[in-house]
């Protein structure tokens, strides 16, 4: 779809870079809402004055933010807090437009992680479509690849999802420093959150490749995070990743997601291997049934890295 | 293939002896008795494994279902049998253990795993705590019997959390 009118619901680092890149994409965002608030223009909003009160005084206009759900426009690009069980308010947003036969481009995990059969079934009644490529690593064309490939070509998903786990794994190897060390670093340079927990616990991971899953299984079974067995990166010590160095091997917070189901867990992997990414980088291995392993790798997060992918996504959209 | 059963082969038996005095002649009682006629015994005395036996490989010589028979003597007869004829044990399966390995008795804990999960242990790394309360670490190499490193790791994820170790275990399948 091209010239589409963009309802941008969030206006954190991935709905401000979607509002900042939309126009070099051909696109014109009519409305954007944050938490309390929305600005609202069928013919286009200011990007450049709606960002800069936002910096300013923490609001993006003077509209309700509700009043974003029933501005006019194609698309809703979902980029609100991802939660989990309801997975609420993205739930509702998602339904609202698909209800009024508009299309929604979610960066927002939670829906398609915990209620994709609700949010398949919604499209099925609606003239409007979704797509999710920005949930799942960022930048990097995963659910696009899968697509490409038909689903019932793939036979597993796995890889580094998370850049947050990766980073501190990759520092504690490298520099000898413990968990809590490069912990603090990590949150002094923001690739950690000041609470980490959904990185380090491997739910952020989870969250992915319970999407991946849904994805691989194309409905006939679903996937949430109940679903998955997971475990995160606070409990190894770096003697841990000591011992796997002079093995030639280091540890990744690696998740799979196949037809038996999603794990997430720190794994002893080739030092030199793709898996072995460093840094915040991601990866994902796919496995096919005809053309062996393929790696995909690039900036799995990231205000926008996560935005050209929602914009791609919108591109992809047909009308 | 058709007369490989009758056929008087040559079968290498490899043991793991302990320490003692007798051990070795112990061990190889089953094997006359069942009518299995030695050739050769290969005991290196310097080489021992990081469980501190002492590896022996005994060539025999026997039609193949009286071999069964030795192997299964040997085995009631308490004697270590790391590998014998087909029966390979030849895939490695390379785990960390983490948590506190020391006051949880390592020592019951890889004789379990080597009992329990079938496998044989080539060798272990001890790592203490790098941090003030840091649990320890353990790199433990197996070899397991083709075909089995599932249903290994499986009893080790048993064993390890009857003890609240964490395993921290390779990417199964992952070649570079
Ligand atoms: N950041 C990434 O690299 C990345 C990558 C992939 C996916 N994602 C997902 O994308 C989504 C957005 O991420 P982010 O990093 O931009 O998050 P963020 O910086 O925390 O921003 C969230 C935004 O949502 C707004 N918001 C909260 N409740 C809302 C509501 N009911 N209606 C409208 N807006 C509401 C917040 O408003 P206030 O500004 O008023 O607080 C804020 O602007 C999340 O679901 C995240 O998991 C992020």
């Amino acid at each position: 779809m091209s010239g589409a009118r963009l309802a941008v619901l969030g206006a954190g680092a991935v709905g401000r870079s979607v509002v900042e890149l939309a126009a070099e994409y051909g696109h014109t965002v009519t409305a954007v809402a944050d938490s309390s608030s929305a600005a609202i223009d069928p013919d286009g909003i200011d990007t450049a004055a709606v960002l800069d009160r936002k910096a300013d005084s923490g609001v993006v206009g003077d509209a309700d933010a509700d009043a974003a759900l029933d501005a006019e426009y194609d698309v809703l690009v979902e980029a609100t807090p991802t939660t989990l069980d309801d997975a609420e308010p993205g739930f509702s947003h998602v339904a609202h437009a698909l209800d009024r036969d508009r299309h929604a481009v979610l960066a927002n995990k939670g829906p398609v992680a915990e209620r994709y059969g609700d949010l398949r079934e919604l499209e099925a009644d609606s003239d409007g479509q979704i797509r999710f490529e920005a949930t799942v690593g960022g930048a990097i064309p995963i659910c696009s690849t899968i697509a490409d490939f038909g689903a019932g070509h793939i036979t597993a998903a796995r890889g580094v999802l998370n850049g947050t786990a990766n980073f501190i794994l990759s520092r504690m190897a490298a520099e000898g420093l413990d968990y809590e060390h490069v912990l603090a670093e990590a949150q002094d340079l923001g690739v950690a959150e000041a609470d980490p927990t959904f990185d380090v616990e491997g739910i952020d991971a989870a969250l992915k490749f319970v999407i991946l899953s849904n994805v691989l299984a194309a409905g006939d079974q679903e996937f949430t995070l109940d679903d998955a067995t997971v475990d995160g990166i606070t409990d190894i010590p770096g003697s841990a990743l000591d011992l796997a160095a002079e093995d030639g091997r280091t540890i990744r917070l690696i998740g799979e997601a196949t037809p038996d189901g999603v794990t997430v867990a720190p794994r002893l992997v080739p030092d030199d291997g793709p898996l072995s990414v460093t840094g915040t980088l991601n990866i994902v291995q796919l496995e096919t049934t005809h053309a062996g392993r393929l790696n995909i790798s690039g900036r799995g997060a990231g205000g926008p890295e996560t935005a050209t992918a929602v914009l791609s996504d919108v591109s992809r959209l047909t009308e | 293939m058709s007369d490989t059963a009758s056929e008087v082969q040559t079968h290498t038996i490899r043991l793991e002896l302990v320490d003692e005095p007798g051990e070795l002649l112990r061990a190889l009682e089953p094997i006359s008795e069942a009518g299995g006629n030695l050739m050769s015994i290969h005991h290196e005395r310097g080489n021992v494994t990081p469980r501190g036996h002492i590896p022996v490989e005994v060539d025999v010589s026997c039609v193949p279902d009286r071999f069964e028979r030795i192997v299964d003597s040997l085995r009631e007869a308490g004697v270590n049998v790391i590998q014998a004829g087909a029966e390979r044990y030849d895939e490695e399966l390379v785990v960390l253990l983490v948590g506190h390995l020391v006051e949880t008795d390592l020592s019951d804990t890889l004789q379990q795993v080597e009992s329990c999960a079938n496998a044989s242990l080539t060798d272990l790394s001890l790592s203490a705590p790098r941090g003030n309360d840091e649990s320890s670490s353990a790199r433990v190499r197996l070899k397991t019997k083709s075909g089995t490193t599932e249903e290994a790791l499986a009893t080790l994820r048993d064993i390890a959390a009857e003890k609240d170790l964490h395993v921290i275990e390779p990417l199964t399948g992952d070649q570079p």
